[in-house]
């Protein structure tokens, strides 16, 4: 199978600290990936690491290209959306602004004006609001602009650092329902981080389990899901 | 009451050039956070620059925009390379580096082009016209510059990507940098963009004080207070605030003189105009932070 995402060897440092040990894993093209982990284990690392915001060393290869020590905006318009954690909406620029953003990345116009239409299909809340401050907005409908805006660089894989964080039940089921259509339908493939395991391992294909920067445990999402002692050690439910 | 008319009108074309300072204090801030203390050095320089070309045989308006492309470039060269190392420095140290930029930018102009003061050439053909009592030729032009440059930077920043992708970079680096946006190259076209303002700025009022490396001191302190009236993040505001400090400092001075005349007791007059420009910043920076335009940023918790 082709793989679209690999890394191999992956070490990531804060300062003197190092956060993450030689991590290795691969991501196949149209797959979800989740990576698990308690707080601390080096999941959000790892995204930045591959987008290269934190300083790293070891390899990251996209679509046959290595792309470790690119700078970020590059790594951005080669098609590895992320979605970081908080959001990182821009809270003074309205909705539509944030989602044109992408434009000059783009450059084509129509295209951009296309793939708005596209985005606003999948999330007709943010449509309602495309004048508003985004900073009005509530933490669900930022989650969702967060992820508009990442879907306007026409991305081939996603990198999404906890979308249910600090949201109601019901839109983050909402928000997951769309991520599966997003996969589906535009097939862009996604490496999710999140803390809720349970709910990760139901959209997910492939599963990596992390322990202070380290790989762990790895197999198929369902697999993991199956398997009692995986849970109850590493998962904690 | 003609007098009146006489001082606003002096005041606004006065605040046009407050407002230039202004807008590009603005330019560097809302990309950086930084102000820029050698703006005015800078924008001398240009003014020199613009004189040189002047000399060849050149026409104003072409110097002038052969001056704000070089120091376009220039300033995004000084940001490139003098700043881009600094990134991460503490604050102090780049207010340092701020002030060896005005003194370098201050004995180049001395030692190139010596201390002397020159006269510098108006554009605006000294006409006389209904109203031209109150109000000269090179005022109005003044300000009508000053309009136009920022209806094109509203312009800009609106409605053109670049301009978006700027306003994005300033308000989130992180998230920009994340939607491709190439950052740095943003923060060298604030730069940039706060060079050409200051060229067009210390064309306009060249004229007025003469040519000569002082010529921007004073005129700097306005700027100040005209951007932290305005709101020192917002492009407008800042032009708005320029206005509003040229027409105060007179205003107050003829205030003072009236008084004067009525009771022969005398307060405040024109050697005071740079205190009220002070007294307006302090009081400004006490009573709202923000400025009068200053937007603060809804968000929701």
């Amino acid at each position: 199978m082709s793989q679209l995402l690999e890394v191999r060897n992956l070490a990531a440092y804060y300062g003197q600290s190092q956060a993450l040990h030689g991590v290795s894993f691969a991501i196949g093209l149209g797959e979800i990936t989740t990576l698990l982990g308690a707080n601390g284990a080096g999941k959000t690392t790892v995204l930045r690491a591959i987008c290269n915001m934190v300083r790293t060393s070891g390899e990251v290869w996209f679509d046959g290209r290595p792309i470790s020590g690119l700078a970020t905006e590059k790594i951005a318009k080669l098609g590895v959306a992320h979605v970081p954690e908080g959001r990182g909406t821009f809270t003074s620029l309205s909705v539509d602004e944030n989602l044109r953003i992408a434009a000059f990345t783009r450059g084509n116009g129509r295209e951009v004006q296309r793939d708005r239409e596209m985005v606003l299909g999948y999330f007709p809340r943010l449509a309602e609001r495309i004048k508003q401050q985004a900073g009005t907005l509530s933490g669900g409908e930022q989650q969702m602009l967060a992820i508009s805006r990442a879907l306007m660089l026409r991305p081939r894989l996603m990198l999404l650092d906890e979308p249910s964080f600090g949201l109601a039940p019901l839109v983050v089921q909402e928000i997951f329902r769309i991520m599966r259509r997003i996969n589906e339908e535009a097939k862009v493939s996604m490496l999710l981080v999140e803390q809720n395991a349970a709910l990760a391992l139901d959209l997910a294909d492939e599963a990596y389990v992390l322990e202070t920067g380290r790989v762990v445990m790895s197999g198929d999402a369902a697999a993991v899901k199956g398997d009692e002692q995986i849970r109850k050690s590493y998962l904690g439910y | 009451m003609e007098q009146l008319i006489q001082q606003v009108a002096a005041g606004l074309a006065n605040g046009a050039i407050y407002a230039l300072v202004a807008l590009a204090l603005v330019m560097i801030y809302s990309a950086t956070d930084h102000l820029n203390f050698a703006q005015g050095e800078m924008a001398m320089f240009s003014t020199y620059i613009a004189w040189a070309f002047i000399q060849t045989g050149m026409g104003f308006w072409p110097a002038l925009l052969l001056a704000v492309l070089v120091s376009f470039v220039a300033g995004m060269l000084i940001e490139r390379i003098i700043l881009r190392p600094l990134h991460s420095a503490p604050v102090l140290s780049i207010v340092v580096v701020f002030i060896g930029l005005l003194a370098v930018f201050h004995s180049m102009a001395g030692a190139i082009w010596t201390h002397t003061i020159k006269p510098f050439p108006s554009p605006f053909p000294d006409v006389s016209f209904a109203g031209s009592g109150y109000i000269g030729p090179h005022q109005i032009g003044m300000i009508l510059v000053t309009l136009i440059l920022l209806a094109a930077l509203f312009l800009f920043f609106r409605f053109t990507p670049l301009g978006l992708a700027m306003r994005a970079a300033a308000q989130n680096p992180v998230s920009a940098r994340l939607a491709g946006v190439p950052v740095d190259w943003m923060l060298a076209l604030g730069w940039g963009l706060a060079a050409g303002i200051g060229a067009v700025a210390g064309c306009m009022v060249a004229p007025v004080v003469y040519l000569e490396p002082n010529m921007m001191a004073g005129i700097l302190l306005y700027g100040f207070a005209g951007a932290l009236v305005g709101g020192i993040g917002s492009p407008g505001g800042a032009v708005a605030g320029g206005f509003l400090v040229g027409v105060l400092e007179n205003l107050v001075a003829y205030l003072g003189n009236v008084f004067e005349r009525a009771t022969g007791v005398y307060v405040i007059g024109n050697g005071e105009k740079l205190t009220v420009a002070l007294i307006i910043l302090i009081t400004v920076l006490t009573a709202r932070p923000s400025g009068l335009f200053g937007r603060v940023t809804v968000k929701r918790v």
